[in-house]
C-alpha cells in the first residue's frame, strides 16, 4: 500500500471583502491541528493554504508521546496508534559496533508509547478529514496570502484576489512563513554548515523497529547515518555528507542509489523520495504580536535530531486554542493569551537547546570538537560514563515549565479497561482521589468514576486519599490541593485563566 | 557518572569555540593538569592514562 496524494479543490472568493472571527494561515501539520483544536472548543475558523494538498514527500515521521496524547485529545489517537510504527528503543552504533542504547518509555501503563513513526502526510490529510467533519473548519486551498496590514488579509486565488478581515490570526505558515516577513520580524539563530540526504527507500527489511543511528559507520565512512522505519515498508534514511558535498549531484537517483546499496547490502528496494538538507535553529523574539500569533515552524526552526519541529509546534496549538476559546467566551481576560509567549517560548528554547547541542555533536565545529566527539565514542565501547556523552538527537519530550503535561495510567471503567487522559476531557477539570467539594469545574474521581486497579493514576499524580489536582484544558496540571477545598480549587481556577 | 552530561559537553566545546588549534590544545592540557591535580591518586591517574593510550596497531 502507499499513500496517494490527495488533491483539493481550490476555494473561490465568495466576496471581494469578508470577515471572520478566527483565520489560520498555512494549513500544515500546527495549522490544521489548531483549527481541529478550536473547533473542538466550539470556535469556527477560516484555514488559508496557498497549495491544493498535504505534505509533500518526505518530513516529519517521529510523533512523540506528548503529541499522541494530544492527537488522542482531538480523536485522532488511534489512526496514529494503527497505521503507525511503534517504537521506544534507539541505538547508536560508532564503525561497526553499538556504542549506545537507550529506551524512552522504560515503563508500563500509557496508552501511547514514546514514538509512532508516520509519513507527515498520513497525519496531515486525517487532520482535514477530521476538520471537515467537525462542520466548523473553512479549509481553502490555494488561497495564499498576499499582504497583511493589521488583520486585514489580501488573498490570492486561481478565481482572483479578496480580501479577509479577521479578528484574530494564527501565522502557521511555516519557516519561511510569510506572515512574519511581511511584519519585518526578525527570525535569528545559527545555520549548521553540513549538509544532509534525506532518502525514502521502498524495501521489505530485516531491520527492528528502533533508531539506528552510525556514526562512521562501513557502509558511509566519516560521516553519520539515520535509520528510520515507517509504515508502508518505507524507510528513512538520513546521510550526513558535509559542507562540501554538491547538493545537485548528491541528488542524481544513481549516486543516492550507490550509497543506500553500499548500506543494504543485497536487499533490493525502491527509491521513493530523495532531498537535500541545511538544517537550522532559530526562532522569533516573540510569538505574539498584538492579535497575530505565530506558531510552529514560522515561530521557531529547529535541525530535526530530536524530532522536535513538529512536537514543539503542535504542542503550541495544544497551549493556544484552549485560551483564545476561554478569552472568547470572556471566561478569561484577554491578557491570558501573553501567556502563550510566555509558556511556549522557554519550551522553544528547550527544543533548539538540545537540537543544537546533537547537531554540535553530529557536524563537528572544529578539530577539538571532533576530537572529543570521536574520543567519547571510542571510549563508549569499554566505559559505561561516556555513553550518555554520546549524542545522536535528545528525542523530543514535553516542557515541564508551565505545569507537568498529565501522565495517563491504565483504569477500569464500568469493569472494562481503559484509559485515564480519555476520561479529562476538554475543559478544566479536577482529578480527585476519593470524593471532592463540589465546584462548577467537571470532577473525575479516582474510585467512582474511574477505578484506579493498579495504583497507578494515584501514584504518578501523589495523590494520597482526599487530594486533588486541577488541570487544564491542555492536560498540563495547574495546581495541587492537600484536600479538596471548593475554595481553593476556586482560586487556582481563576489564576489559571488570568495568570 | 557526570550529572548533565550534555550541559557538560557543551561548556567544553564552548570553551574550544575560536580557539587556535594551539590555544585548543593548551586549554586540554591544563584542563588534564587541573582534573589530575583533583583527583590527586597516583593509581587512578596511571589507570586513566593507561585507557586513554591509543590501542597498540597490529
Ligand atoms: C527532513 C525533515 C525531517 C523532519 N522530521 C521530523 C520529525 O521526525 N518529527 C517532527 O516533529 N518534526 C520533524 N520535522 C519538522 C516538521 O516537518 C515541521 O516542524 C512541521 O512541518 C512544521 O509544521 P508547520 O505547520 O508549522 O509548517 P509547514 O508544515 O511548513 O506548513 C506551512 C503551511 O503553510 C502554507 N503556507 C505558506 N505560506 C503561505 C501563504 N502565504 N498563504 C497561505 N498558506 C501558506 C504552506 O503551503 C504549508 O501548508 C522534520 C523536518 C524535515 C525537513
Amino acid at each position: 500500500m502507499s499513500f496517494i496524494q490527495p488533491r483539493y479543490a481550490a476555494a473561490a472568493p465568495r466576496a471581494a471583502e469578508e470577515a471572520a472571527p478566527i483565520v489560520i494561515v498555512g494549513g500544515g501539520l500546527v495549522g490544521l491541528t489548531a483549527a481541529l483544536d478550536l473547533a473542538q472548543h466550539g470556535l469556527r475558523s477560516v484555514v488559508l493554504d496557498d497549495d491544493d494538498t498535504v505534505s509533500v514527500g518526505s518530513r516529519a515521521i517521529c510523533f512523540a508521546k506528548r503529541t499522541l496524547e494530544i492527537y488522542g485529545r482531538l480523536g485522532l489517537g488511534a489512526r496514529f496508534l494503527e497505521k503507525g510504527i511503534t517504537w521506544n528503543q534507539g541505538r547508536v552504533f560508532h564503525r561497526d559496533r553499538e556504542a549506545y542504547s537507550f529506551n524512552l518509555l522504560p515503563e508500563e501503563g500509557h496508552e501511547y508509547p514514546a514514538f509512532v513513526n508516520l509519513q507527515q502526510y498520513y497525519a496531515e490529510a486525517w487532520l482535514v478529514d477530521a476538520c471537515a467533519a467537525t462542520g466548523l473548519v473553512d479549509l481553502r486551498w490555494r488561497n495564499a496570502v498576499t499582504a497583511i496590514d493589521g488583520t486585514r488579509l489580501s488573498i490570492n486565488t486561481p478565481a482572483g484576489d479578496y480580501t479577509l478581515h479577521a479578528d484574530w490570526i494564527l501565522a502557521c505558515d511555516g519557516a519561511r512563513s510569510f506572515i512574519r516577513r511581511a511584519l519585518h520580524l526578525p527570525f535569528e539563530g545559527q545555520v549548521f554548515r553540513d549538509r544532509f540526504l534525506i532518502a525514502d527507500v521502498r524495501m521489505q527489511a530485516p531491520f527492528p523497529t528502533e533508531r539506528w543511528f552510525w556514526f562512521d559507520p562501513p557502509f558511509h565512512p566519516g560521516q553519520s547515518v539515520l535509520l528510520h522505519k515507517q509504515p508502508d515498508d518505507v524507510w528513512r534514511i538520513d546521510f550526513q555528507l558535509g559542507w562540501d558535498a554538491d547538493p545537485e549531484a548528491e541528488k542524481d537517483p544513481a549516486r543516492v542509489r550507490a550509497r543506500v546499496a553500499a548500506m543494504l547490502g543485497d536487499t533490493p528496494f525502491e527509491l521513493d523520495w530523495v532531498s537535500i538538507y541545511t538544517f537550522r535553529c532559530r526562532r522569533m523574539e516573540s510569538f505574539r504580536h498584538g492579535r497575530v500569533f505565530f506558531l510552529g515552524d514560522a515561530a521557531h526552526q529547529v535541525s530535526p535530531f530530536g524530532a522536535r519541529g513538529g512536537n514543539g509546534g503542535v504542542q503550541d496549538a495544544d497551549n493556544l486554542c484552549w485560551k483564545l476559546a476561554a478569552v472568547l467566551r470572556g471566561q478569561a481576560p484577554e491578557s491570558l493569551l501573553d501567556s502563550y509567549d510566555a509558556e511556549r517560548i522557554p519550551a522553544a528554547d528547550e527544543n533548539i537547546l538540545n537540537s543544537t547541542r546533537s547537531t554540535d555533536f553530529i557536524t563537528p565545529k572544529n578539530d577539538a570538537a571532533r576530537a572529543y566527539r570521536d574520543a567519547v565514542l571510542e571510549l563508549s565501547a569499554q566505559h559505561e560514563f561516556a555513553r550518555p556523552l554520546v549524542n545522536s538527537g535528545r528525542l523530543s519530550r514535553p516542557y515541564n515549565g508551565y505545569g507537568t503535561p498529565a501522565p495517563d495510567a491504565p483504569v477500569l471503567r464500568d469493569g472494562a479497561p481503559d484509559w485515564l487522559l480519555r476520561h479529562l476531557g476538554r475543559d478544566f477539570c479536577v482529578l480527585s482521589r476519593g470524593d471532592a467539594a463540589a465546584t462548577m469545574l467537571r470532577t473525575v474521581t479516582l474510585g467512582s468514576d474511574v477505578e484506579d486497579h493498579s495504583g497507578l493514576a494515584a501514584a504518578r499524580y501523589d495523590l494520597a486519599p482526599g487530594q486533588a489536582v486541577l488541570i487544564r484544558p491542555d492536560q498540563h496540571i495547574a495546581a495541587r490541593f492537600r484536600a479538596t477545598d471548593a475554595a481553593a480549587i476556586r482560586a487556582a481556577h481563576t489564576q489559571a485563566l488570568a495568570p | 557518572m557526570i550529572p548533565d552530561p550534555d550541559a557538560f559537553y557543551a561548556a567544553l566545546m564552548d570553551a574550544h569555540r575560536d580557539l587556535s588549534p594551539e590555544d585548543s590544545r593548551k586549554l586540554d592540557t591544563k584542563l588534564v593538569l587541573i582534573l589530575a591535580n583533583h583527583i590527586g591518586d597516583m593509581r587512578v591517574l596511571l589507570d586513566a592514562i593507561a585507557l586513554a593510550k591509543p590501542a597498540p596497531r597490529a
